[in-house]
């Protein structure tokens, strides 16, 4: 490179064949360019600048403004728990089946079962997942059933319903779980032995190895993994439509109706609701890259 | 030291426990169909009705027809960007990305706006049509997963002294790729894939708002209608969702013993 700099003649016709052979090169992903613009990129950008229009497309921020009617807030804060209860559960419980899996001193067959198994439970959501949960815990589930029978004790009648907030934590921690698993297995295998060892030599308690030692280490992927949870309930609504139908007012299934039947009356407000759900999840995934990336360093 | 192993048993059984009970009340309601015994009526009745075998049909055909668009977009795109546009990697990478950062609803919502009767490119005019368009958005939502498998698998080959030495054999680029990085990154693609058809088999979302007579919105139609049937769909669904992992772990297995072989 220095050598063509030197002579500028040189410089000008390697720049200028650079150039050619750049745009030449540029039409080998073009394709893919031209596929992504066009199921990807202007559809989610139809729908943000609609929300910024009225219905004769002038700019206004009326619709951002009409967001905060009471039906749509609570969607949005119901959305929100779920997701969050469910990615905050998923994250604890999945990390210490995990750590239990990796580092708990069981047979060496345990963790590939547990990848494997997963990999499918992972995968295995929408409506089959609420059909699952239905036959186990709905009101004649197996579980339901058997409480009844042995112990005599109908959880009905002490207030849980599956057709509810918990009743849908308790069914997305079925692939929320798996998630974390599978996410976290390579940072629990990057805590080394050789930590542990040498934090007991020195003295160290248990509590103190995970307080000083693990956790410094482990959290921007505990935290990041955590919010790839929450942004994978929140955009999920084929698991809650089969288990509730419409009953249950999160905000996919919200839009949903919006989408099927106009149910707000109002179009541009539609893409407004589009829009928080993007606003939402992309947050969730920019600090979740940016935690990834954090954490990375450790698992060389 | 005890204590140690006591408590990862704990996890572990707790955790088997949470997630095999659902399976196991799926399978054992799915028997209860005909009164007072087992039976496997519930899956006589489901595999014998027309609809099941026309909508499973209809979206196997469509994962099918996802995986080739799939493959067709991604391994070319990923092998130039490796070879040719190195610089471009992260801009790629962050559009394969985006597809799990807006949910699938809301990209669906942007296809009836952008593609109705009355636009532009009037895609949900005609069945065929949208068809077209519901494989393009089920490309879309699997696009994270299978440019990711196929990126990897070409990390792992050298790219440029693969299509040197076929360039110098005389081979154009239809060659080189179908012939030469293709076959190289067989794996990969296969995992892709499997990963992929597992997505489309029993997408609700998509199907059920473009309206095509899909798999999904069918298990949602029998689980709002019937009894005993949606159980034996939801143990179908996980054999086919469990079908796909074991054989993306049979291929990679497979590539690994014939690695020494073939270097």
């Amino acid at each position: 490179m220095t050598q063509t700099v030197s002579s500028p003649a040189v410089g000008a016709r390697s720049a200028s064949f650079a150039l050619s052979r750049f745009s030449w090169a540029w039409l080998g992903v073009a394709p893919f360019l031209i596929f992504a613009l066009l199921f990807l990129i202007l559809p989610t950008g139809f729908l943000v600048v609609g929300a910024f229009q009225d219905n004769e497309g002038n700019f206004t921020l009326k619709n951002i403004a009409n967001l905060s009617q009471p039906n749509i807030v609570a969607a949005y804060w119901i959305s929100i728990k779920v997701s969050a209860e469910s990615a905050i559960l998923g994250a604890i419980v999945g990390f210490a089946i995990a750590y239990a899996a990796i580092a708990g001193g069981v047979p060496r067959w345990i963790r590939p079962t547990l990848m494997t198994f997963s990999g499918v439970a992972s995968n295995f959501a929408g409506v089959p997942l609420a059909f699952a949960f239905l036959a186990t815990l709905g009101r004649t589930g197996l579980v339901t059933a058997l409480l009844v029978t042995y112990f005599d004790f109908n959880i009905y009648h002490y207030g849980f319903n599956l057709l509810s907030f918990w009743g849908l934590v308790i069914t997305y921690l079925y692939f929320q779980i798996p998630l974390m698993i599978l996410i976290m297995a390579p940072a629990i295998d990057g805590l080394k032995h050789e930590w542990r060892e040498a934090s007991t030599i020195l003295g160290a308690t248990t509590w103190q190895y995970w307080r000083y030692v693990a956790m410094p280490v482990l959290w921007p992927s505990l935290l990041g993994t955590t919010l790839l949870l929450f942004a994978n309930a929140f955009g999920a609504i084929a698991t809650a439509y089969g288990l509730t139908g419409s009953s249950l007012n999160i905000i996919t299934i919200l839009l949903f109706a919006q989408i099927r039947g106009d149910v707000l009356h109002d179009a541009n407000l539609g893409y407004a609701l589009a829009l928080g759900m993007i606003l939402i999840t992309g947050l969730s995934n920019i600090a979740y890259i940016w935690l990834r990336a954090r954490s990375e360093r450790w698992q060389r | 030291m005890k204590r140690a192993v006591i408590g990862p048993w704990i996890a572990l059984i707790l955790g088997a426990l949470y997630f095999i009970v659902p399976l196991i009340a799926t399978f054992e309601f799915s028997l209860r169909m005909r009164r007072g015994e087992y039976s496997f009526d519930a899956y006589r009745v489901v595999f014998a009705d027309a609809r099941f075998q026309a909508t499973f049909g209809y979206s196997s055909l469509l994962a099918l027809a996802t995986i080739v668009v799939g493959v067709l977009l991604v391994v070319p795109t990923a092998y130039w960007v490796n070879l040719r546009l190195p610089k471009l990697r992260p801009v790629i990478e962050f559009i394969t990305l985006l597809p799990l950062v807006i949910p699938a609803i809301v990209l669906v919502f942007g296809y009836l706006r952008l593609y109705n009767s009355s636009s532009w490119l009037p895609m949900t005019s005609h069945e065929r049509a949208t068809d077209l368009l519901l494989t393009f958005g089920y490309v879309t939502l699997a696009l994270p997963y299978m440019y990711r498998a196929v990126d990897n698998g070409l990390r792992a080959i050298d790219v440029r002294t693969l299509t040197e030495a076929a360039q110098s054999l005389g081979a154009g680029w239809a060659t080189i790729l179908f012939r030469v990085i293709l076959p190289n990154v067989r794996v990969a693609v296969l995992s892709g894939a499997f990963l992929t058809f597992a997505i489309v088999i029993g997408e609700f979302t998509l199907a059920a708002l473009l309206d095509r007579p899909a798999f999904g919105p069918y298990l949602q139609l029998i689980g709002a209608n019937r009894a005993y049937e949606p159980s034996a769909l939801a143990i179908i669904a996980f054999a086919v969702t469990w079908a796909c992992m074991g054989l993306i772990n049979l291929v990679g297995r497979g590539a690994r013993n014939a690695a020494p072989a073939a270097p």
